[in-house]
């Protein structure tokens, strides 16, 4: 899993049937430090309460199809969870 | 499975049920040398490692499941074992 931003909201016109109840944020890749990584992506959002801003943590692959319920639902990316904190030890307690 | 070094922890209060209770660990990638990357990954601790310790991850979703016992958990990365030592070979 990796950390993300949500930077915004896909609304879509027109989707296949299987994703018409699967909420689709856009989501920016994140350092550890948090600085923006990689390029952006679209996640299905398996919390159903990510919003703007929220720091998220997120799946790819066959482990994104498994985050949403009923399982199995076509996505490639997909958010886990919500991220409260992210606690990085001091450099120094490290060796 | 990879090797890494626990950085930090991920705080979550709102997640995928799989995640109830078990500690996510923020594990920074080692290179050939045992240094750091500089790349991560959030992993779910499945054995008790702590700060700064050389972890063993297991990075594929089906051996995941596997220690999950949990045929649809939504997880990739898991801590499997806490690294002693770590032997090179210089050529």
């Amino acid at each position: 899993m990796l950390l993300g931003r949500v930077i915004g909201t896909v609304v879509p016109a027109v989707l296949v049937d299987e994703l018409s109840a699967t909420p689709l944020l856009w989501v920016q890749p994140l350092s550890r430090e948090g600085k923006p990584e990689g390029e952006p992506l679209v996640c299905a959002d398996g919390t159903r309460m990510a919003g703007p801003g929220q720091v998220i943590y997120w799946v790819a692959s066959r482990e994104a199809a498994l985050t949403l319920a009923p399982s199995f639902v076509p996505v490639d990316d997909a958010i886990v969870g919500l991220v409260d904190e992210v606690r990085l030890y001091p450099p120094e307690d490290l060796a | 499975m990879i090797l890494g070094r626990v950085i930090g922890s991920v705080v979550s209060t709102i997640h995928h049920p799989i995640v109830d209770g078990r500690t996510l660990l923020l594990a920074e990638r080692l290179d050939a040398g045992g240094q750091g990357t500089g790349g991560y990954v959030i992993a779910i601790d499945g054995i008790g490692a702590g700060q700064g310790e050389t972890v063993l991850i297991l990075d594929e979703g089906s051996g995941a499941r596997q220690i999950l016992a949990d045929d649809a958990a939504p997880v990739r990365s898991i801590v499997v074992g806490i690294v002693d030592a770590l032997d090179t070979f210089t050529s």
